[in-house]
């Protein structure tokens, strides 16, 4: 098995020389060295790691107990945090730019058009999709009682995710872009990562396949709905013809209202099974694991779970009311967006309602304010999701701040607080040690960057409002009473206001970094000493 | 296959298929008979060593 990877690392190497050789554009020469250089590491890897001779890991440790492994999950934390960091980062910078546009440098690379997709593609598919791949692979372990299957290849899949990040990253910076808003990378790219994302399904499904307890636990079916779809979607929206084999430049294969139809099918279900069902399979087991109690109703868990999954594949259309799209599509996209307000509650409810008899922890346990604060957010952004998808209120609120604002009410109110609250929880546990570095600075983490979460959504609920307004406004002749650049002039003070909420947010995600490191290095805050909630799976820890 | 025939089979037998499967779930969630194998998948992750 090891000479088969090994071969294709061989392989990849080769690819990556030719594609840089025979490259048509110097983009495509840049990309075919990293990735040839990328495979020759691992190749390096590969023989390094046969001749420090590990043993292929038994089923079972000295103590009986299933070796599982925690090697990756570590790495998944270190990659998380680290991409957290530079998505938040880069959010900031193009916040500060629309609020001061001198911050552009006129220079093509830092030019807000570019930094856009790196900012949007670093938190959703870096941090994210990290965030996703390292929990998905802690909790089908735990659950299935079940070391996670294969030796290299949940490697390959962390890895190659990587090199997926820094491809498409370095791409956008460099100006190459499929131009659909999430799903940018051009085609090598995308080859890429439908063969990552291929093994990761592999992976996930054969440590299922082998698991040791029974019954299939909910967060599983959660993760496996956001993996088999996410790849559907990333391949039909992405169906393209390469103008050369080593040129990056690409023509999709659909055209017209298809191809926004096909885009915002693909836009949407990313919010509904990258953002919404992967997230989910986190609340499943953390929420319930941090204050150690059972899910509210498991019957719940499953009703959610399957009519999340009926409904949320057909909203899409509702990001093109008011186009070129049929009405009655339109018009099918409001009504299931309305119809996912159901399953959204139904599983905010069951998120909440885990802590019945055990709300103390919310004072005691600052992660799990984190968590708790999550699901708020979930069950605040998906009444207000579909609200705006209705169409009388979407005249008002589309290509209006508004859509920003709710956009990150959900992508930090929910996605990035269950992800800080998991991280928070997975570091004491993979790094074995007794408890945090300190509880005090997970609060400081929690309230600074809550109040960036909330002057972040509340700037932009005005600004889009009032944007909205001033468009719609007729003088008493019929005419437009505002011109475009009047109505970007009266946005300044709330693009301020909103830089100064998101610096907000990267502040505590710093804070956060710090504390996991003094975790891992296994300090503990003399004052804290004592007072610190414990891990729960402290045995051996010191 | 036009796009009348496909909206015609979509608009019948595809709406009847998934809403029959929907009930067939909500059936299965809430049998009676199904309430101690769900308490019990429910304690999963907080019976792991």
């Amino acid at each position: 098995m090891n000479l088969l990877w090994l071969a294709f690392t061989i392989i990849c190497a080769l690819i990556g020389v030719m594609l840089s050789a025979k490259a048509v554009d110097s983009t495509m020469m840049l990309h075919g060295m990293v990735f040839s250089i990328a495979s020759v590491l691992s190749a390096f890897a590969l023989i390094a790691r046969n001749y420090r001779n590990i043993n292929t890991p038994g089923l079972a440790d000295a103590n009986g107990s299933v070796n599982y492994n925690t090697e990756i999950i570590k790495a998944g934390v270190i990659a998380s945090a680290f991409w957290g960091i530079v998505g938040f980062a880069v959010g900031l910078v193009i916040a500060l730019q629309l609020a001061f546009p001198a911050l552009n440098f006129d220079l093509p690379w830092t030019n807000f058009g570019r930094l856009r997709p790196l900012h949007t593609s670093a938190v959703i598919f870096a941090f994210g999709g990290n965030i996703l791949i390292m929990t998905s692979f802690h909790v089908v372990q735990r659950t299935c009682r079940a070391r996670l299957a294969g030796d290299i290849a949940p490697w390959f899949v962390f890895w190659g995710y990587q090199l997926f990040i820094v491809l498409a990253a370095t791409g956008y910076v460099l100006g190459v872009t499929q131009s659909k808003e999430y799903a940018e990378p051009e085609w090598y790219v995308d080859i890429w990562l439908t063969l990552v994302w291929v093994v990761y399904l592999l992976v996930f499904l054969a440590t299922i396949w082998k698991r040791q307890e029974k019954h299939i636990y909910v967060a599983n079916w959660f993760y496996l709905a956001f993996i088999v779809t996410i790849a559907m979607l990333h391949i039909v929206n992405n169906l393209s013809v390469p103008v050369s084999l080593a040129g990056v430049k690409s023509y999709s294969l659909f055209a017209g209202v298809q191809s926004a139809l096909t885009q915002w099918w693909y836009g949407h279900n990313a919010v509904g099974f990258f953002l919404t069902a992967g997230f989910l399979g986190i609340m499943y087991y953390f929420i319930p694991k941090r204050v150690n109690r059972p899910v509210y109703s498991y019957r719940l868990s499953i009703i959610h779970f399957w009519s999340l999954i009926f409904l949320y594949i057909w909203a899409g259309p509702h990001h093109l009311h008011y186009t070129a799209l049929p009405d009655w599509a339109q018009t099918l996209g409001m009504t299931f967006s309305i119809m996912l307000w159901m399953p959204s509650w139904g599983g905010m409810i069951n998120g909440l309602m885990t802590l019945s008899g055990a709300w103390d922890k919310l004072r005691t346990d600052p992660v799990v304010r984190f968590l708790v604060t999550s699901v708020a957010f979930y069950g605040m952004s998906t009444f207000e999701g579909p609200l705006m998808s209705i169409k009388a209120v979407n005249a008002l609120s589309h290509y209006t701040d508004w859509t920003i604002g709710h956009v990150h009410s959900g992508a930090l109110g929910w996605v990035a607080y269950i992800s800080f609250g998991a991280l928070y929880f997975l570091t004491p546990v993979v790094w074995k040690r007794k408890s945090l570095y300190s509880d005090a600075l997970v609060n400081l983490h929690f309230w600074i960057s809550t109040v960036g979460i909330l002057l972040y959504i509340t700037a932009m609920w005005v600004s889009g409002i009032l944007q909205g307004l001033m468009w719609r406004a007729y003088d008493a002749f019929g005419f437009l009473e505002y011109s475009f650049s009047e109505t970007v002039e009266a946005m300044h003070p709330f693009y301020v206001i909103r830089a100064l909420g998101g610096a907000l947010f990267l502040i505590g995600a710093l804070i956060m970094v710090y504390n996991l490191w003094r975790t891992v290095r296994g300090d503990v805050r003399e004052k804290e000493a004592g007072a610190l909630v414990l891990n729960m799976e402290f045995a051996g820890a010191r | 296959m036009d796009y009348h025939s496909v909206s015609t089979f979509a608009q019948s037998y595809g709406l009847l298929y998934l809403f029959g499967l929907f009930i067939a779930v909500l059936v299965y969630a809430l049998w009676p008979r199904n309430k101690e194998k769900f308490d019990k998948a429910a304690h999963i992750p907080l019976e792991e060593d």
